[in-house]
């Protein structure tokens, strides 16, 4: 499988994961692509936008769009209180921020603590799961949020500018 | 020279371009029956200074074909030759080639040698044909070498009487009874028709004529030698010029004058480069404008230049580091600007951006608190608000730009293309000082000039065509900015054959698309801009491909704006192109709908009332009006737009917006109007993507994002019910 090529040429290199939790699940991402993690406050809703898409924030002068992956993979409960995360992910050119049920730690994974992910069993679309990550007892999985967020289900880009 | 002349490439390159530029412009814009004296003569500057530059920077392969192209240039402006289409042709396609090298030395592609040499023989082949003009006959010079033998008999009389009317002459040798005179002669008389001459004079046995070739290397004293092969003599040998100006690159002043003998410093110093030189023998001026053909017979001149000689050949090389900035002093005086770096005044207006809104936030507070107590506090507010917005519409007025560096290529790419597609068409620019932002000239160019070659394919018909119409057989295209509510507007229009719907609705119909024969006008038109979309019959390099126009107007719907085509069969075709006109801060009214405020910009707003009860009126049960003022406008609900519930349902209860767009009117109903603000606007696109009834976003005084109405939009919503259910079902 083309992951494990691509796996060998990173042996060397860890692999500098944030966890955060959906659910039950914990999912990981590339923390490069991690801007800021910060609470969730006035956001102003777009209007005739999916449920999913709370709306827009201002961060520092950039208006930045939020998108609720409780709701949109129907996992948890959509509740907006002090505690609620909001991960701002800096993804190529943009910025968009996403509310999760919480974060919990940076882990560094090798090549060997990856394993190729089987083909059904998550809410993810295959194709954004990268490899599922093995520390201790859990399983972590690894999400290419690069893709998933330009993905045209989310709706959080024009056609003309989607790279998937 | 151990001054390092690189840090000075940049202003050479930058000043060289301008001067290509206007050369162009000057060229393009000027009457072939008639040409402007001034305009010939800026246009010899033109060349002129970049030569000089070119020169002095070592670029050889420019300063070799503006020399070819300066010393055309000179005789024209000087009357001695007629201006010509294939002359001013030429001309253009100099200015192409010497684009080509300088961008080449800039690092940005290769130039092609083959062209530069082929652009200075079409050169030297124009300067040397016949002048038409006979006002100054210039013809060639030659040189010869008399031997007259002692029978002749010939005294010093007899030289001064019979070679002077033939031309300068000077005696080497004097003869007597014994020995022959030699005598050098330069004569605008050709071998042949000399001997016929003298052969009147003196019997041709004791006459020898001896051509004196370019390898002699003595030039005997007279100014004009084209001796490209032999440099080093020539330095210091210069001609007595007609009038010329301070600029000097290379030349020398006419030493004859009363005035200095002291050449002016000029980039003497380069030598006669390449052999691919054409090198006629006639006198084209070859070897860098070092010397120049004598024109008028003036022997007493010819002395003075020997003795000079020696004086100032050592001269030049010291003088040239020097001459460079006088030069430069000299072009900076001309126009007082500075060169700013782009990014230098986005952070700029970036930074007088956050100001506003600092500046709001203060007003914010400021308002809430006791105005009598903190007066000093409240008036320092209000004066600080009166200052940031007269920076702020400074700082904007930097970025704006007046058109016309967008339509001043369009000359150009007119009369080349109307050429290549072999029809005549007259170019008229209205409105060229209208400004617009920086940022959108140089997006406005691909779009215009798509747009521009498809009136001349496709639009403006060839000659014979229109006159069999009854057209004239010249078409016109027109390009037109204007300023209009908040938006700038550009049309292209064209006086062709309009649009064929019938053609249109023909191909969108092959291609499967959803159309009815009783779509209008305008939904027929739109259909032009689908992808792979074209009518013509043929392909040719200029269009007909069917990529162009839903690109342009991709471009143009990225740059914020929209384009719309009216045409009439028969008549022509007009394109018009709206962008917005501002980009970064507007004057805008908060309104509220249900717990959500939106901005409307101001410059839509006409005015807003409260309709009494029972006056909204209903159409055919589905849209609504309202009179005002005795028209009838539809009303639009936002909260039903953008489905938000109302504070309040009932006309009367809440407030109506009477907005205007693109010259219509609407009537917006919304819960109620909260205050006037100055926003910043962001861009909603950099991070999410467009919605529809939204044109931006602003953070307004308490950190809260609110969002900017896009009017013209919400204009188009209102045009039918149908359409408004349309955008909302796209939407979610």
């Amino acid at each position: 499988m083309e992951q494990g090529v691509i796996e060998v040429h990173e042996a060397k290199v860890n692999r500098e994961i944030l966890v955060f939790t959906l659910g039950t699940e914990e999912y990981g991402i590339d923390i490069l692509k991690v801007q800021e993690i910060r609470g969730y406050d006035q956001v102003t809703a777009i209007a005739n936008s999916p449920s999913f898409i709370k709306g827009v924030i201002n961060l520092r002068g950039n208006i930045v769009p939020i998108v609720d992956m409780r709701i949109k993979f129907n996992l948890g409960k959509a509740d907006y209180n002090e505690f609620t995360v909001v991960i701002i992910l800096n993804i190529g050119k943009r910025i968009v921020g996403m509310v999760v049920d919480g974060v919990s730690d940076v882990i560094s994974l090798s090549a060997e603590q990856v394993r190729p992910a089987p083909e059904f069993g998550t809410v993810l679309d295959t194709a954004y799961i990268q490899g599922l990550g093995t520390i201790e007892q859990r399983m972590i999985i690894l999400a290419d949020i690069e893709k998933l967020m330009s993905n045209k289900d989310m709706a959080l880009m024009d056609e003309a500018t989607s790279t998937s | 020279m151990s001054i390092d002349m690189s840090q000075f490439y940049e202003v050479f390159f930058e000043e060289a371009a301008e001067h290509l530029a206007s050369m162009e412009s000057l060229l393009l814009a000027i009457d072939l029956g008639n040409p402007d004296g001034e305009e010939l003569n800026a246009i010899f500057r033109a060349a002129h200074s970049i030569k000089g530059g070119a020169a002095t920077f070592g670029f050889s392969d420019m300063a070799q074909v503006t020399h070819v192209l300066e010393n055309l240039l000179d005789r024209v402006r000087k009357g001695e030759m007629a201006l010509r289409a294939d002359m001013v042709d030429a001309f253009l396609q100099a200015g192409d080639v010497l684009k080509g090298q300088l961008d080449a030395h800039r690092g940005a592609g290769e130039a092609d040698p083959a062209e530069a040499t082929r652009i200075c023989a079409v050169l030297s082949a124009l300067e040397s044909d016949q002048p038409v003009v006979p006002v100054k006959e210039k013809s060639e010079l030659h040189q010869f070498v008399l031997t007259i033998a002692p029978q002749a008999n010939w005294t010093q009389d007899d030289v001064t009487k019979h070679l002077e009317p033939l031309g300068r002459y000077k005696v080497l040798e004097a003869g007597d009874v014994t020995c022959p005179w030699s005598v050098a002669l330069e004569t605008t008389q050709a071998e042949l028709d000399l001997l016929e001459i003298l052969a009147f004079i003196i019997d041709p046995e004791m006459l020898n004529v001896q051509a004196m070739n370019a390898d002699s290397g003595e030039a005997f004293g007279f100014l004009d030698t084209d001796q490209v092969d032999d440099p080093d003599n020539q330095f210091g040998f210069f001609a007595p010029k007609a009038e010329e100006s301070t600029e000097s690159y290379g030349f020398f002043e006419p030493v004859g004058n009363a005035e200095a003998v002291q050449p002016d410093p000029g980039y003497g110093l380069f030598e006669p480069v390449s052999a691919s030189a054409p090198s006629p023998t006639t006198a084209g001026g070859e070897g860098y404008g070092f010397f120049e053909p004598i024109q008028d017979k003036e022997p007493t001149k010819a002395s003075e230049p020997v003795n000079t000689a020696s004086v100032s050949t050592p001269t030049p090389v010291a003088e040239v580091p020097k001459s460079k900035a006088p030069e430069k002093a000299a072009a900076s005086s001309e126009s007082s600007s500075i060169r700013v770096s782009v990014e230098k005044v986005d952070q700029l207006l970036n930074l007088v951006g956050e100001l506003v809104i600092t500046q709001s936030m203060l007003a914010q507070t400021a308002s809430q608190v006791d105005s009598v107590l903190y007066e000093k506090l409240v008036s320092g507010i209000g004066q600080l608000e009166r200052n940031t917005r007269e920076l702020q519409e400074a700082i904007m007025s930097i970025r704006m730009m007046p058109i016309s560096f967008v339509f001043q290529r369009f000359p150009r790419v007119v009369r080349d293309t109307a050429n290549k597609l072999g029809k005549q068409v007259e170019l008229k620019m209205v409105g060229e000082s209208t400004e617009l932002d920086k940022g959108f000239i140089e997006k406005l160019t691909d779009p215009l000039t798509h747009l521009v070659r498809n009136s001349l394919d496709h639009g403006i018909e060839a000659p014979d065509v229109r006159v069999a119409k009854g057209k004239p057989a010249m078409g016109t295209l027109t390009l037109h900015a204007f300023h209009q509510g908040g938006n700038i507007v550009i049309e292209v229009s064209d006086d062709g054959g309009g649009l064929n719907r019938e053609r249109i609705l023909a191909k969108a119909k092959e291609r499967g698309m959803a159309v009815s024969d009783s779509m209008p006008d305008s939904e027929v038109w739109s259909l032009i801009f689908e992808a792979g979309f074209s009518t013509a019959a043929q392909v040719t390099d200029v269009s007909g491909r069917g990529v162009g126009m839903d690109v342009v107007r991709k471009n143009i719907q990225a740059m914020g704006g929209r384009i719309e085509i009216e045409s009439m069969h028969g008549v022509g075709t007009t394109m018009s192109i709206r962008l917005p006109l501002t980009l970064a801060i507007l004057d805008g009214m908060s309104i509220a709908v249900g717990n959500e405020i939106y901005i409307i910009p101001l410059t839509f707003i006409i005015e807003s009332m409260q309709p009494r009860p029972g006056e909204v009126k209903t159409m055919a049960g589905k849209g609504r009006v309202l009179p005002v003022r005795g028209e009838y406008l539809p009303l639009i609900a936002l909260h039903e737009i953008f489905n938000i519930p109302p504070k309040v349902t009932d006309y009367d209860q809440g407030l109506v917006i009477i907005l205007e767009a693109e010259g219509q009117k609407i009537a917006m109903f919304v819960d109620d109007l909260l205050g006037q603000h100055q926003v910043v606007v962001k861009n909603l696109e950099t991070n999410y993507r467009r919605v529809p009834g939204i044109s931006g976003a602003t953070i307004m005084g308490d950190g809260h994002v609110a969002f900017i109405l896009d009017v013209a939009g919400l204009v188009r919503m209102s045009q039918s019910s149908s359409q408004i259910l349309a955008s909302l079902t796209a939407a979610s």
